[in-house]
């Protein structure tokens, strides 16, 4: 594969060689995979397992270390009243919160993830992206979340982006030799077409993408079913044809349970159990949790919960 | 000139200001007083109870800050629509509960002034319920009523319409917001009142509209940790099952209305409308 990413022309050869997308097809493949039922002791392990690979998100212009280190705590301890739900896999901030949530959540074993290179319009010169990368690696960052350059990508520039996430991926080296994953953002909302996703998702996990994922969580359109399935159905292909796993983040707009289930019927169906871990399938979420919570506790109870019985964010 | 073919009306339930069929998928026969089939009604399931619990919270905050005049408004919005369609009201209730149109009228008229009655309450309850407190010291003391929250309430099932308007009114004129079961062997008069509500400039999901069978919804919702009040006015006779609802719902200490012998054509008084308020007090220090 190292002669595609050769040069521009032999990349825009090749991503635009792939197979277009049956949209209907996908759409529809996304739906009826939403319809399984899932009740009981199968319901009660995927919540368990959808809390354990939640990526507990605050991006907000007015993040403070007191909220950040309240969000570490219900990472580490969910339900206070029940010490049987599982940890989240990740708390993920802003590259200065990477100390603070760093320091809170100790020895753990929740991970600190931390958007970077311009989060989330991507809209800076490589050097900045760079440093922005290397800032949060340094305070402790176990993952970085990047941004694509969409701009360069909807106009062609299909090389500029491969060796920005190439150079991204260098900077998260540590010290040690050692390596924080990385995460690259499609900001799918803004790719237009399906044809686009699949493109993109190649040329992400040709540069070296450890996980790929749908969204900020800042534009209109985020995560959906049709798109996450694309995504999963790329990373098959690329695990198929070089022997690479690669791990899916849909994040932004998945609010429910439901919703949360709905996706891991994907990936089972789509990747098989290998993915069905917070190693290789995550959800970028903030709200998710309490609604898993919820059900969590209407399982166990009986009767349904009430967002007075989960902590407000 | 062939007869023409009868449109059928397909009755669904009110929740959060829409129209979904019950989310089981499942329906039952309404029939009249004398068994002959009327319509389909939705048969709702725990599941419907749930979303309406959530619709009902979602609306709590904009309809409990809302102003008491701007409740009275509305509330008497909703007489104004129901006038407009009497007559469908009149036959429902007619069918529903075997009267003859002209008790039938009267029910339905009284009903539209109870709500004209209710309407009126919205900006006098908190002189009633609440006041300035004397007490020995330099401070204002003043007690408000505020709403209790979400209240689920259990329709009578002996008058369809008139009883329901007598249950819903006084709840959401103090500004709570509301999941009702409606009687279950008469509940097209409160479906039809769910397509009133929806044009009356009634933020959607204050009033929730289900129908089906009440002993199998009264308990999730009695038991369900987000609602804070519940009456069980349709809680017809039997003892044992009004103690089991009151013993879920003591679980979170809802407010409950129990179950009593009610005259719904008599003056209804505060009572119903009081049951739902909790009662705030301030104390302030007087000025220098």
């Amino acid at each position: 594969m190292a002669d595609v990413t050769a040069d521009d022309r032999a990349l825009r050869r090749f991503l635009h060689g792939l197979p277009g997308v049956d949209a209907v097809g996908l759409q529809a493949r996304a739906a009826a995979l939403g319809t399984r039922s899932i009740k009981n002791t199968a319901k009660a392990y995927a919540i368990d397992l959808a809390i354990s690979m939640i990526d507990l998100t605050t991006l907000e212009g007015a993040d403070t270390p007191g909220k950040v280190r309240a969000l570490c705590a219900k990472g580490v301890n969910p339900d206070p009243t029940d010490r049987t739900v599982p940890k989240v896999a990740a708390i993920c901030v802003y590259p200065d919160m990477v100390a603070t949530a760093k320091e809170a959540l100790g020895a753990s074993g929740v991970h600190v993830a931390s958007v970077a290179t311009a989060f989330p319009a991507g809209r800076a010169a490589l050097p900045v992206k760079l440093a922005d990368t290397r800032d949060a690696v340094a305070a402790g960052a176990d993952e970085i979340d990047m941004v694509i350059d969409r701009g360069a990508f909807l106009s062609g520039r299909y090389l500029e982006v491969f060796e920005e996430i190439k150079a991204v991926k260098e900077a998260c080296v540590r010290e040690d030799g050692s390596a924080a994953h990385l995460k690259v953002i499609f900001e799918t909302g803004e790719l237009q077409t399906y044809d686009n996703v699949r493109r993109v998702s190649w040329l992400a996990m040709l540069a070296g993408a450890d996980f790929i994922k749908t969204s900020t969580g800042k534009v209109g359109v985020n995560a959906t079913p049709p798109v996450t399935l694309l995504m999963l159905e790329a990373v098959r292909d690329f695990h198929a044809q070089l022997g690479v796993q690669v791990g899916v983040k849909p994040a932004g707009g998945i609010r429910t349970s439901k919703d949360a289930i709905k996706y891991l019927v994907m990936v089972n169906e789509t990747l098989g159990e290998e993915w069905l871990t917070a190693d290789w399938f995550r959800f970028g979420a903030s709200s998710l949790l309490n609604d898993l919570l919820m059900q969590r506790q209407k399982l166990s109870s009986g009767r349904y919960s009430g967002p007075d019985y989960v902590t407000v964010d | 000139m062939s007869d023409r073919l009868r449109v059928f009306k397909t009755y669904k339930l009110y929740v959060g200001g829409k129209f979904p069929r019950s989310e089981s998928g499942r329906v039952y026969e309404v029939t009249d007083a004398k068994g002959k089939w009327l319509a389909n009604a939705p048969l709702s399931s725990r599941k419907d109870a749930r979303d309406a619990v959530v619709a009902a919270r979602k609306a709590f905050g904009g309809w409990s800050g809302a102003t008491a005049y701007n409740r009275g408004q509305i509330l008497y919005r909703i007489a104004e629509m129901l006038e407009g369609r009497r007559e469908q009201f009149v036959s429902e209730v007619a069918d529903a509960e075997g009267l003859s149109k002209s008790k039938a009228a009267a029910q339905v008229d009284a009903a539209i002034d109870r709500w004209v009655w209710y309407a009126g309450w919205s900006d006098k309850i908190a002189q009633v319920a609440g006041g300035a407190n004397p007490v020995a010291g330099p401070y204002f003391n003043l007690s408000t009523p505020e709403p209790t929250g979400v209240v689920a309430v259990l329709a009578p099932q002996e008058s369809s319409f008139l009883g329901l308007v007598s249950v819903i009114a006084p709840a959401i004129v103090t500004g709570n917001t509301v999941v009702v079961v409606a009687s279950e062997r008469a509940p097209l008069p409160a479906l039809s009142l769910g397509e009133v509500l929806a044009t009356s400039d009634l933020p959607g999901g204050v009033v929730n509209v289900l129908s089906g069978r009440t002993a199998e919804i009264a308990g999730p919702l009695a038991a369900h940790q987000d609602v804070n009040a519940i009456d069980l006015a349709g809680v017809s006779g039997d003892a044992e099952e009004a103690t089991a609802l009151e013993t879920a719902a003591a679980d979170n200490l809802k407010r409950t209305l129990r179950p009593q012998a009610v005259d719904w054509s008599a003056d209804p008084g505060t009572g119903r409308m009081l049951a739902f308020l909790e009662t705030k007090t301030v104390w302030h220090p007087m000025g220098v």
